[in-house]
Formats: C-alpha cells, structure tokens, sequence
C-alpha cells in the first residue's frame, strides 16, 4: 500500500525594487519578510521570533548512495531571515529570494491552498514593505522561474514515498511524467535561455524551466540541473520514508496548472510506490525531451522511446491517465485523498481533450495558453515581432502578484479555491499533517519555542536543558489527534506533560 | 473579472477515433473567446510598463535553489 503522499510546493520568488537600481537583492528579500513579520506582533502568536532549526539539514545525502556523491554538497545558510509561521510554513531568504516553503499537506488541492496562501503572504510582505521603504520606492515580487537573462529560481515540489521503493524505479517512471507534463504544468516562456540557442530561435515555449535542465538525475539544483534531484533528506523518519524533492516544475500562475502538477504526479508517486505501472515508458534522450516538448507549441512532436518506437507527449500523458484510471479501480485512491483523486483524475482527462482538440480551449486553466493567446493577440493587434520588448515585459508582468498589474489574474483564470479559504490559509495550519501540531504551538506558545523545523520543535520551558519533540511521522499531529490537547494546555509545559501522558 | 464558468463535458471514450469533425460549437466559443480578448487587450494597455524596454533589461535575478 502506498504511503499517503503528503505533499508541498516551495516557491522562490523574484524580486525587484523599484526606484533603486542598484538594490541588494539579499537586503531586500530580508527586509520584505521582516517587514511582514513586523506586521504579525501584534497578533497572538505570529511566532516571528522562532528561529529555524538545522540541526537535521542534509541537502548533500544522496538517494544513490553515498559513492554516487560527485557534487559538492548545497550550502545551508543559516544567517538569513528564517521564519516559521503558524501555518506550518517556512519564509525565508533563500540565496538572493523570498523563499516560501508551504506546509505539508495531505492532497493536491490543500496544497494548492497553501500555495496561494502564500502569495497573500508575499502580497502582504509587499504592502507592509512600503512604509519601511523610502518615499519612491517599491519591492515588487514575481512568481515565476527565470529573469529572462539565463538565470533561473525554482518552484519545487515534495511527495512522500515509501523508503522501500527502489529509487531506480522512481527515475524510470517520474522522469517520462516530468517531461511530457509540461503540456499542462508550463508557465510559458518567450524566447530561449538555454545554452547554445539563440533567443531568436525559439519564439514561445510551453515552459519556464525546461531550458535549465541539463542531466537525467543528479544532486544538483543550481547548475547542471537534472530531470530528478536525488536530494535524499526526508525531513521524516528516513528508515520508512523518502521525500522526493521535485525541481523539474515551474510556478503556475493558473490554480489549475498547479493543481494538476501537484494532482498526477502524486497519483503516478502512490502507483509507483505500489508498483502499478508495469513497465515504464522509456524516453531515447529524455534531457533533448524535456526541451523538445517544452517549445513544440503544435503538441505534435513525436518523441523517440528507447524501445525504437515513438510517441507525443500527450500520447504519453494519455497512457499514463489510463494507467491511474486501472490504478484507482484495483487499488482505490485512499494515497492521494480519494475524493480529490477522483477530482484529479477528472481534471486530467478533461485538459488532455482540450489540448487535444485546441489547445486555445485552455486559455482559462492553463498558464502557457493563456500567455501564448494573450502575447499572440497583443503581438497581431500591433504588428510585433515576437522578440519586441513590449511582449517581454508582459511576460514578466504576467507574475507580477500586485492585483492591479497582475497580468495572469487580469485574464480571470479559472478558480479552484476560495479567497476566505485562503485567507484563512495565510495563519492557520493545514489539519491533517505534523503542520497542525507546528503551526498550533507557535500560535500558542510563541514564547516557548525556541526553535523549530520540518521534523522538531524545540521548547524552553524553562527546565535546565532546552526539550527537543521529534515529529518524524508527517502524518502525525494532526488537529483530530492533539488539537484538544493543544487547546486545554495552559502553558507549553503543561502540554509537553499532556504529551506524555 | 467573473470567473470562468467550469466546462463540464460527458467523458467521452478517448481518442480511439482520431477524426474529430468541426464542431460547430467550436468557433461559437471561438468568437465568444475573440471578443474577450480583443477587450482584454484594450483593458491591459493601461496596466503595461510604461517603458518597457528599460524594465525587461532592469529584471536582472541572482540564482537560487
């Protein structure tokens, strides 16, 4: 039986200031998510003055092993602005972005919500950056993957997998749903970024990302990026658990492009856990792949598979929908929340008609149509050449978060949330995962934790030694089983004693 | 802007028939979907950066991950 797959989206997000050429990009990150912190201390429990907790980061373990180790472990940079906020998530300047890692979440439409809560809390950073800021200048902040100039900043995705699935199996099945997803997950993107292709070249592609990507699987995120990250930190108890820590995605925009990303390589993650699939779909050259498919507007390239045959894109997604449809009837969908599976499975099938009748059908759900109709349109109306700067600019302005500039919400794209669920998605905590019992503590008992990560909280209750409280089960803590707990507790001690007993 | 009313199609068996005929359906959506635009477009000319070219070139991000 598959594990359940408790998922997550970590966005990094670029940053501008305008008014001031020649602003730090790693001050102002901090500043923003200071500038939000302040506004949360009049509020019970905002927590802003929990540090974060390395004391169980590894970014450089390898899922290979540790022979296969040829990168030079990532840095963990531990004296930049790091918050955990009562929703379970971590604000952070990561390199020289905001960084918003969401809290775990039991399904793809509740990490969905967290996703778009965070772009409130960065739309609120924003606002609250303001009246810090000297007279003239604004820090405004884009929710997309690249400047455009080959530099890239990611929107990673985390899925929870049993640590007794042969990570060889993991590689040979998401690599190919990684690839020829990107018909529905791209953002869009005009021109190209990857080394050895002129701009000029490639006039629209379906993705922010795919130029990026160089290898088929590796450790790195930054450079030489591969299709899978073998990262193997589980942040969880690593004898049952792996996490697989996903780069190969944009940040979308569109709800439904991010529920759907979310949505089927979660249920591809549960039928790999359970070794459903059978073989696997094996692309000739999946790097090549990846970039193919990323600027094959038509959606008819046929791509080699190394069995000699060939196949599109979405004649892959195809079979892998049929292969979760079989899934779902010999094994239910209990993994991935069956209601909200159903909902993905629904969802999926409907998108990959659209795109296969007109892909124009989309323009609504999905980010790279709704660009390409917005930029093509735009670029008619007024005799452009797709390279003009006007069209560039538009393409940045399209994730901008300020709603007045936003191009993406101009354009009314469908909607799966609901703004008061979001809203209450911005402070309190998913109820399913250790995020509720995380997010509960420092709501009420800022004072006493000291310290916190993914997998522990650290109290100082006052005793001699400072109380570490494992949480190495992502599906434990949730509010069914110490929500009254947390509740009747009269002082962090008191609950750490009501833990006990 | 009003949100988008969801489609909701009867699912059909995919894709074993290949010939999919012009539904006239298609380009009733396809003018609605036209004349959106053309008003999306009239709309958006006020919230375009005014100078475009100095604001692609100034979008300058230092790598991440």
């Amino acid at each position: 039986m598959a594990v359940p797959k408790i998922c997550g989206i970590e966005t990094e997000y670029g940053i501008v200031v305008r008014g001031a050429a020649d602003a730090n990009p790693i001050s102002s990150s901090s500043m923003l998510i200071n500038s939000y912190l302040g506004t949360l201390e009049g509020r019970r429990g905002a927590g802003p003055s929990v540090g974060w907790d390395f004391e169980d980061e590894s970014p450089g373990n390898d899922a290979r092993g540790g022979d296969l180790r040829l990168a030079a472990a990532p840095e963990v940079e531990t004296h930049l602005v790091n918050a955990v906020l009562t929703n379970g998530a971590r604000y952070y300047v990561d390199h020289a972005h905001p960084e918003f890692s969401a809290p775990e979440c039991v399904d793809a439409l509740e990490a969905l919500r967290y996703d778009r809560a965070g772009e409130e809390i960065l739309l609120a950073s924003m606002q609250a950056a303001r009246s810090v800021l000297p007279e003239g200048q604004e820090i405004v902040v884009y929710k997309n993957n690249s400047d455009g100039k080959g530099n890239s900043y990611g929107c990673h995705e985390n899925y929870l997998l049993d640590r007794g699935t042969p990570f060889g199996r993991i590689v040979a099945h998401a690599t190919v749903h990684f690839v020829t997803r990107q018909i529905f997950t791209g953002s869009g993107k005009i021109g190209s970024e990857a080394p050895g292709t002129r701009r000029d070249e490639v006039p629209f592609q379906l993705t922010q990302r795919a130029d990026f990507f160089e290898e088929e699987v590796g450790l790195e995120t930054t450079l030489k990026r591969p299709i899978i990250n073998t990262r193997d930190e589980p942040h969880a108890d690593a004898q049952k658990y792996r996490r697989l820590h996903v780069i190969a995605g944009d940040a979308n925009m569109a709800e439904v492009a991010t529920f759907l990303k979310l949505g089927t390589t979660a249920l591809l993650l549960a039928m790999v856990d359970d070794d459903a699939l059978g073989d696997p779909v094996l692309l000739a050259s999946p790097v090549h792949a990846m970039h193919q498919v990323s600027r094959d507007v038509s959606l008819g390239l046929a791509l080699p598979l190394s069995d000699g045959s060939s196949a599109t894109a979405l004649e892959i997604q195809w079979r892998l929908l049929a292969a979760a449809q079989e899934y779902a009837s010999t094994h239910g969908l209990e993994a991935v929340g069956q209601a909200v599976g159903e909902q993905v499975l629904a969802r999926w099938q409907e998108v990959l008609e659209g795109l296969e009748r007109d892909p124009l059908e989309l323009a609504g759900q999905l980010d790279w149509v709704a660009k390409y109709r917005l930029f093509d349109g735009y670029r008619e109306r007024h005799g452009l050449e797709w390279d003009d700067a006007r069209l560039a600019a538009m393409d940045l302005q399209y994730h901008d978060l300020r709603p007045g500039s936003s191009l993406a919400r101009r354009l009314g794209l469908e909607r799966l949330t609901d703004d008061a669920e979001v809203a209450a998605a911005v402070h309190q905590p998913p109820p399913s995962t250790r995020a509720y019992f995380r997010g509960r503590c420092l709501e009420r008992f800022p004072d006493a934790v000291v310290a916190a990560n993914w997998d522990s909280l650290v109290f100082d209750v006052g005793s001699p030694s400072l109380q570490r409280v494992p949480m190495l089960e992502p599906g434990r803590g949730t509010r069914e089983a110490v929500g009254d707990l947390i509740d009747a507790a009269t002082s962090a001690e008191d609950l750490l004693a009501r833990l006990k007993a | 802007m009003p949100e988008r009313e969801q489609k909701k199609k009867p699912a059909p068996q995919r894709r074993d028939d290949e010939v999919v005929e012009e539904e006239p359906q298609a380009s009733e959506s396809g003018t609605k979907i036209k004349a959106e635009l053309d008003e999306l477009l009239d709309e958006i000319d006020d919230v375009l950066e005014t100078n475009a070219e100095d604001f692609v070139k100034s979008y300058i991000q230092k790598g991440g991950e």
